[in-house]
């Protein structure tokens, strides 16, 4: 049940995505992102959805893994859609009760909506092509400008890497915690809520006494290699810009020109 | 009286990228009081053997009886066959939450339903099996040194009282005396209660010196089934799992090929020695 959750997930595969670096695919996922929010005519949807269309089918990810990240946020979008509906003023076209929807309701709604699942479609093909350390090796190097105005970005970029790295062991902690619990008779399904929620107890302080000792022992073992940071410290494998990487470059700067095109198309 | 597992198959991973088979085929029936030892490699699917014998994992295939019933029935009560059939997780000191000694035992009873006085009872009976002294009941769990944590741990399950006892690498990171005195006390039980005992471990010499029967897995089957000596005999075997036989076997061996007619089947140090002096023409 707990390794249900997909947010962060990769998917092992061997595609034109996959090989990318990484610095292209966090610069394109965040234009991209940027993007989704420019439009408001069906033209410049068109554009991004073919965009994002062209880059699922190059990841060779099945749809499947890709629908399952916009689970996660199924409420959130929900409620979105709902107060947009019915709170955006403009040409009324149905009347519930002192509820109206509006013409400008129903439009902004759906957009938003649309905004929102590629918005995680996106960030998902970004997590789901891109190992976790790759993803902050790329952040790195790309807030690496930044240091002169006393930006931390390696320790930045190694504190992201460990905390994707903990959530893992934690998830199987957490499985494991729960089974030793459920076989000394601990029940965390049933009763009501203030049961589940005391019931939570014999979960939980396991859990964070773990956490912190999983933690220390990390910090030990990092002090133990000599590790103090940044400075002056070099890469195994240091990223470089292939013929490849370039040319995603160009079809990101194309994908920004044809939705300039559609944005004058009203 | 048994617990019995037929043609268990059982894979994680929901897709088929991440999909590893974990127990492929097994079929087993371990008896009321018997004291059985479970050997295998690191993923050979030892651990999760262990979940399903207490329904803690649902097998993918296959059928799991407690005493001639199927504990995936709609209508078993499978928080009692937890009860019934405990088990002792690996490094079980990690699952103690509560603040003081005797309430953490106290947990598994509790949650059976008895009444404090009745919990606090067999509590301080399971700690008195396992060796923890009165003095430590109104202590944190985190006052305690790691072998006596264990302890407490063993003994939040076996104040469920239970029927068989499963134990997953009981001894691993503890020192050799504290390996020694919890596999000892486990023994006892054994011989005094006369509960079943199901040993997971990596030390062939604990297995050889406990145990009376060996199940050995390798990559999620269950290869040989059979008494220490029979399992032991096959060191060759043994090897290609990546396993090994306790370090006498391989001493009587090499005696033997050195020419010394030595009886190569003792598993244990005092076996070996008594042996040894016989081939040698000594009274042992």
């Amino acid at each position: 049940m707990i390794r249900d959750i997909t947010i962060g997930q990769y998917y092992p595969s061997e595609s034109a995505l996959h090989r990318l670096d990484p610095r292209v695919k966090i610069i394109g996922t965040l234009v991209y992102v940027i993007s989704l929010f420019l439009f408001r005519n069906p033209a410049g949807l068109l554009v991004a959805t073919l965009f994002l269309g062209f880059c699922i089918g190059l990841s060779k990810v099945p749809l499947s893994f890709i629908f399952k990240g916009v689970r996660a946020i199924l409420v959130f979008l929900l409620i979105t859609v709902v107060f947009n509906l019915f709170l955006v003023p403009g040409e009324p076209v149905l009347r519930i009760w002192k509820l109206t929807i509006s013409r400008e309701g129903i439009h902004t709604a759906v957009f938003t909506a649309i905004r929102l699942i590629y918005l995680i479609f996106g960030s998902s093909l970004m997590t789901l092509t891109t190992t976790p350390n790759h993803l902050t090796d790329g952040l790195e190097r790309l807030l690496e400008p930044l240091r002169i105005i006393h930006v931390p970005a390696h320790e930045v970029a190694m504190m992201m890497s460990i905390a994707l790295r903990f959530i893992p062991i934690l998830l199987e902690e957490t499985d494991k915690i729960m089974k030793a619990q459920t076989a000394r008779g601990a029940d965390f399904e049933s009763g009501g809520l203030i049961r589940k929620v005391k019931g939570l107890v014999p979960l939980l302080v396991p859990l964070f006494i773990s956490a912190f000792r999983r933690a220390s022992d990390l910090a030990l073992a990092m002090e133990a290699r000599c590790y103090r940071g940044g400075k002056g410290r070099t890469k195994m494998n240091p990223l470089r810009y292939t013929a490849g990487d370039r040319i995603a470059y160009g079809v990101i700067l194309l994908y920004l020109i044809l939705l300039t095109v559609a944005l004058r198309f009203t | 009286m048994s617990l019995k597992l037929e043609q268990l198959s059982y894979s994680y991973g929901d897709h088929k990228v991440y999909e590893i088979q974990a127990l492929k085929d097994i079929s087993l029936e371990i008896r009321s009081g018997e004291f059985v030892g479970v050997i295998g490699q690191t993923g050979s699917g030892k651990s999760t053997l262990m979940q399903m014998m207490n329904a803690l994992e649902k097998p993918g295939e296959g059928k799991v009886f407690f005493h001639g019933q199927d504990v995936w029935a709609a209508d078993f009560d499978r928080k009692g066959l937890r009860s019934k059939v405990g088990l002792v997780f690996q490094y079980p000191e990690h699952q103690l939450f509560e603040s003081d000694v005797l309430s953490d035992v106290c947990f598994g009873p509790k949650n059976l339903g008895l009444s404090p006085q009745e919990a606090k009872k067999r509590a301080k009976e399971a700690l008195a099996l396992v060796g923890v002294e009165e003095a430590c009941y109104k202590m944190s769990p985190f006052e305690l040194s790691g072998g006596q944590r264990r302890r407490v741990a063993i003994a939040g399950v076996l104040a469920m009282e239970p029927e068989f006892l499963i134990l997953d690498e009981p001894t691993a990171g503890l020192d050799p005396k504290g390996r020694d005195e919890i596999l000892g006390q486990i023994a006892l039980l054994h011989r005094q209660k006369g509960m079943g005992v199901i040993l997971v471990s990596h030390s062939m010499e604990d297995v050889a010196r406990y145990v009376e029967r060996i199940l050995v897995m390798d990559q999620g089957r269950l290869v040989y089934d059979g008494v220490p000596r029979e399992i032991f005999a096959r060191c060759e075997q043994l090897a290609q799992m990546g396993l090994a036989a306790p370090n006498v076997t391989y001493i009587l061996h090499g005696l033997k090929e050195k020419g010394l007619q030595v009886d190569t089947d003792p598993v244990t140090v005092e076996e070996a020695r008594d042996a040894i002096l016989r081939a040698l023409g000594r009274e042992p």
